[in-house]
């Protein structure tokens, strides 16, 4: 199939998972139990107050014409209104977003930058004392549970050693680079202060580097095997006997070869990566789309928590497509279709 | 032609029929199984600890997890009082760490197990059907997979356990209903392959019902995949509570858990550090056990990997 037939085919399924996942949201927010309106409108507030404030928010209407205002809206870009602050859900999203986006791009470049080659290493040296090494340490990182870590980094390289600001994405007393893309270290670099890209990224630096280790374990199993596999096969044995120097044929053509595995993974990695994002921002009080939906949730805020199920479903589609779409161009054997 | 089939055997078949043993006892073929892999062993040692220490932690914790001392607040491991002594201090009521610690195990054990079941059932079963019907069922079923996979799974909770009012069993609940759908697409993709083979071809001839042949002729075959899928899930549920309680998202004091404990120890982490570290140790050591056990459990049952090594 075209690539351009197969884009456009992929990105029109994403509309019925949306729905779906939309309808799913809004029943369980609309018909479980749970005050809203009298949680916004506070506990001194009267049945008039009350009403007014349902009435304004659409809540008195019956709930299909409720879901279908909803999705309506969705689509002339109204995601809806925050019940607490009420602000609008899309300038909050615009917000937080690129927050977690910058924070789920650091640490996916340390887990990959960090992961593949331990895996490679692994691999190549396999069963001896370098793979063991890392063996035992993607498994201890595994199982540690990331908010523990955290608080821990938080305490040695924060508090202990002040090597780094422990919240946060920039300082409080200074305004940070005017917003062109939202992430503070690219819009810095974009104005060319760099200070101002060192105070971001300081701030960056330990979120970042927990949220890997999250990932870090499965890069480097996922590298470890595919390159075990792709050193077993018929063609590497061929390279050797022709006398090819084995460091070519690892980096030339081993690497090649496991290529698409560390792209599949590393894909996976950062939608989980953004997902993870929730407990890492909430511990390092960072302003992003995690903390977001953690406070909204706290405050039983629908709408909020409506909009950030749909943008996750939206990035988590995109990346995948763009997953399927490098295969083919990694594999020119991979067709589309 | 069946008189002769002996004779169209290859060899090594006839060797292999031959060389069948008497049946072993199961448990005690397991124990000699578990007891080639040290590592096995190990998980097998710290998850039966676990989980002695949930069914009688409050037996066997020194002493009350509830009983609130505010003259020994934040008190260092080895703290010695008129009650005896605390081995890994006490936190801020005063509450001793270690029996907490112990009577905590409960909650964590009861989420990984009961999370587990119900995911694994719920997955079981719509992997069985999917995979035995085909047709709009799969479509459907399947549809609806891809979709909760493609909603990342702790935001999807955050929304849900903020919507529900939060506790033990709306976690367990949520855990479980979004956790089937791994055990769906993996056991339908076994359930494909197994729908093949000439004994379910021979099933239909001699007239068996789709129920049986779907659950005493494929089910038996395709149930190690999900078993080994479980025991990895077991420790993920695991943390998954941890996390939530520590967010304030999922079970709520006064239950001892050991996410809460790392939730009120936090911001006391540099001076009472014990609040802290111990229950990160036990959730650490508690999944490490688990992934131990996992681990060895996928080779000893996955024939893909069996032999290997």
């Amino acid at each position: 199939m075209i690539l351009r037939v197969y884009l456009l085919r992929r990105l029109v399924l994403v509309i019925p998972l949306l729905l779906g996942l939309s309808l799913l949201t809004f029943t369980v927010s609309r018909i479980l139990p749970g005050d809203p309106v009298g949680l916004a409108a506070g506990p001194q507030a009267t049945q008039e107050i009350r009403e007014a404030l349902a009435r304004q928010f659409g809540l008195d209407q019956p709930l299909p014409v409720q879901y279908l205002n909803y999705i309506g809206g969705l689509f002339q870009g109204d995601w809806g209104q925050s019940l607490y602050s009420r602000r609008l859900v899309l300038d909050d999203l615009r917000v937080f977003f690129p927050a977690t986006l910058e924070l789920t791009i650091a640490a996916v470049l340390i887990a990959t930058v960090v992961g593949v080659p331990a895996g490679f290493l692994s691999a190549v040296y396999r069963d001896k004392l370098p793979d063991q090494v890392v063996r035992i340490i993607a498994l201890f990182f595994v199982s540690f549970p990331a908010f523990w870590l955290a608080m821990i980094f938080q305490s040695i390289l924060g508090v202990t050693l002040d090597w780094f600001p422990i919240s946060k994405r920039f300082d409080v007393l200074l305004a940070p680079p005017p917003a062109v893309t939202g992430m503070i270290t690219v819009d810095a670099l974009l104005k060319l202060d760099f200070n101002a890209f060192g105070i971001a990224l300081s701030h960056l630096a330990t979120p970042a580097l927990v949220l890997s280790f999250g990932s870090l374990a499965s890069v480097t199993r996922i590298t470890r095997a595919a390159v075990l596999e792709a050193l077993d096969r018929d063609s590497v044995r061929m390279e050797r006997a022709l006398g090819i120097p084995y460091r070519v044929i690892l980096t030339k053509y081993v690497l090649r070869g496991t290529l698409i595995a560390i792209l599949t993974i590393v894909a996976l990695e950062f939608g989980w990566l953004m997902a993870g994002a929730v407990l890492v921002e909430t511990i390092f009080d960072f302003p992003g789309l995690g903390l977001y939906a953690v406070e909204s949730s706290l405050r039983l805020d629908f709408e909020p928590i409506m909009g950030i199920t749909i943008l996750y479903g939206i990035v988590f589609s995109l990346i995948n497509i763009a997953t399927d779409v490098a295969y083919g161009i990694i594999d020119p054997r991979i067709r589309y279709g | 032609m069946t008189a002769n089939a002996h004779d169209t055997m290859a060899p090594s078949q006839v060797a292999r029929l031959a060389a069948v043993k008497p049946r072993q006892p199961r448990l005690l073929a397991f124990f000699a199984l578990l007891r080639r892999s040290p590592v096995g062993t190990l998980g097998f040692i710290i998850v039966i600890l676990v989980v002695f220490l949930a069914l009688f932690g409050a037996w066997v914790a020194p002493h009350d997890a509830q009983a609130n001392n505010l003259r020994a607040r934040y008190m260092p491991p080895g703290f010695v009082s008129e009650t005896g002594v605390f081995t890994l201090g006490t936190d801020q009521l005063g509450r001793d760490v270690f029996s907490r610690i112990i009577v905590g195990s409960s909650v964590s054990v009861l989420v990984g197990v009961v999370s587990v079941i119900i995911a694994g059932t719920i997955g079981v079963l719509v992997g069985l059907v999917s995979g035995f019907f085909g047709g709009w069922i799969d479509n459907v079923l399947m549809r609806i997979a891809d979709g909760l996979l493609s909603i990342p799974f702790i935001v999807l909770v955050v929304a849900i356990s903020g919507v529900l009012s939060a506790g033990l069993g709306t976690l367990i609940l949520i855990l479980g209903l979004t956790g089937w759908v791994t055990y769906a697409r993996v056991i339908r993709g076994e359930v494909l392959k197994a729908r093949e083979m000439e004994y379910i071809v021979a099933a239909y001839a001699i007239g068996q019902s789709r129920f049986h042949i779907i659950f005493q002729h494929i089910l038996p075959n395709v149930i190690s995949s999900a078993i080994i899928l479980a025991a990895s899930q077991v420790g993920v549920a695991i943390l998954a509570e941890s996390s939530l309680s520590f967010l304030g998202l999922g079970v709520k004091p006064p239950t001892v858990t050991w996410g809460l404990m790392l939730a009120d120890g936090r911001q006391v982490i540099n001076s009472a550090w014990w609040m802290t570290t111990f229950p990160g140790i036990a959730i650490t050591i508690t999944v490490l056990g688990v992934t131990f056990l996992g681990d060895w459990l996928r080779d000893v049952l996955d024939p893909n990997v069996r032999g290997r090594n």
